[in-house]
């Protein structure tokens, strides 16, 4: 289903992640005339298109959704793996092993184990939900957030782990840093993570 | 140069943001009202896409420590040519303005532009992600830049205040609301909240009914978007608005009301009217 957002907007119904990566990597390719925001979210994607003729571009949506939904299991092919090593020494890593009943050795297994999937991007920039975390490891996010919590501070909220790309306030319980750079507002481009890309996290 | 002597309640700068950047997770911000400063800087001979200030509730002093022409558009404050028309500012001479006669936002191009740092492509303070400069503040000095172009027009004269009725294209997610909540919507005038910004006005009136319980995945959301938080009182992202949203959104004010919701001030009332989508 493609609904209406605004004069401008098309908000296309997907119904899973993945077939938002491929519409996302579809469009990004191929850049329908007017385009000038594709935003994939887990279960749609939004198309911004002003002076675009919508009903032209509700039909083009349309049919690359149903390219892409055709095209079965076929992974959008984002062949890199960003790797980023963390230092397991974050303030929550305790109390989401008691948490989650095992060790601190296993939550660090468990986090690092597992290859995640960048979902989408939102809350602040360059601030990326990472899809695929182990379901142990699914936390409700801390009852009174931080004020403050550093930028590169590794952490987990819900089904998902984040990196914070800055200094921000945040709920979300911390396992760790990096001192990766994941967001640089001068850097080209100044995101590292985009969705679809492929993440593994490594003890450093 | 322009020193600010003292920048009003709130003031910043702005050009038009920074399109295309939602799905990193970058608002688009730019002019809450963005053809105000679009008109300002052609008054002053400038591509409608350089930078100017945009004050909230007037009230600045700034100092030209060189001369510059100048335009004031928006909401109406006294100044030394009045509101759409070029004046020159002599080298030294300072801008003095009052409280604006209606609207909220005022804007100053200046021939030139503001020239502050750009990030990533925009020189505009975005008070919801912290990119950009940081909001004026006595002692600011703000560069300004080489003029290009002529000046042209040399009046436009300022449109009044249009009645305060924003018109809506339901949708993406009315049916997430109770039969009859667009009804709801447009019956009675909503009244704008204090706690209003660049992000949203909010508003207080009658409660929007969700039909459905539960949490929206996050999706992305355009500027216009009234969304629905759980309180039932609606707010209308202006410029610095989220990019995605995890709250329905009952329906989008149309593009050419955008201006007339970035105008409303804390008090003021306003309605909605539905128009169908095309």
């Amino acid at each position: 289903m493609i609904r209406p957002a605004g004069e401008h907007g098309l908000l296309v119904e997907t119904g899973s992640l993945e077939l938002s990566h491929r519409l996302d990597a579809a469009l990004r390719a191929e850049r329908p005339a007017g385009v000038v925001e594709i935003v994939p979210g887990p279960e749609t994607v939004l198309v911004v298109a002003p002076g675009a003729d919508q009903g032209r571009l509700r039909a083009l949506l349309a049919d690359v959704v149903a390219r892409e939904r055709g095209r079965g299991g076929a992974r959008t092919a984002e062949g890199e793996v960003v790797t980023i090593p963390v230092v397991y020494d974050g303030a929550d890593l305790g109390s989401v092993a008691v948490l989650a009943g095992i060790t601190v050795d296993e939550v660090v297994s468990r986090h690092a184990g597992r290859e995640l999937v960048v979902g989408w991007l939102g809350f602040a920039p360059g601030f990326a939900y990472l899809t695929g975390l182990d379901p142990a490891l699914r936390m409700p996010r801390l009852d009174t957030p931080r004020t403050s919590v550093p930028a590169g501070s590794v952490a987990v909220a819900g089904p998902y782990s984040a990196v914070y790309p800055s200094a921000s306030p945040g709920g979300w319980r911390l396992l760790g840093r990096t001192s990766v750079r994941v967001w640089d507002a001068a850097g080209d481009p100044p995101s590292l993570f985009r969705p679809g890309m492929r993440v593994r996290f490594v003890p450093a | 140069m322009i020193e600010v002597l003292a920048p009003g309640p709130y003031a910043t700068v702005q050009d038009l943001g920074r399109p295309g950047l939602a799905h990193l997770g970058v608002p688009r911000s730019g002019a809450a009202d963005a053809p105000s400063l679009r008109l300002a800087n052609r008054l002053v001979g400038n591509p409608e896409r350089l930078a100017g200030i945009e004050l909230t509730f007037g009230m600045a002093r700034l100092l030209f420590h060189d001369g510059a022409w100048a335009a004031l558009t928006g909401a109406p404050v006294d100044g030394p040519a009045g509101m759409g028309a070029p004046f020159w500012m002599p080298p030294g001479s300072e801008l003095r303005l009052g409280t604006p006669a209606w609207g909220l936002r005022t804007y100053l191009a200046v021939r030139g532009g503001i020239a502050v740092e750009p990030v990533l492509g925009s020189r505009s303070t975005d008070s919801l992600s912290g990119l950009g400069p940081e909001p004026l503040r006595a002692g600011t000095l703000l560069p300004v830049g080489r003029p290009e172009g002529e000046i042209r027009a040399d009046l436009a004269p300022p449109p009044g205040p249009r009645p305060a009725v924003l018109r809506v294209t339901p949708g993406p997610r009315d049916d997430w609301f109770a039969a009859g909540a667009l009804d709801v919507l447009c019956a009675r005038p909503y009244s704008v909240s204090q706690d209003s910004n660049r992000v949203g006005v909010r508003l207080r009136g009658a409660e929007l009914v969700r039909a459905r319980q539960g949490e929206l995945p996050s999706e992305g959301v355009v500027t216009g978007a009234i969304q629905v938080p759980p309180s039932g009182q609606p707010i209308v992202f202006l410029a610095d608005h989220p990019p995605t949203g995890g709250y329905p959104v009952i329906g989008v004010v149309r593009e050419a009301d955008l201006p007339v919701a970035a105008q409303l001030r804390p008090g003021d009332e306003v309605r909605f009217t539905v128009r169908p989508a095309r």
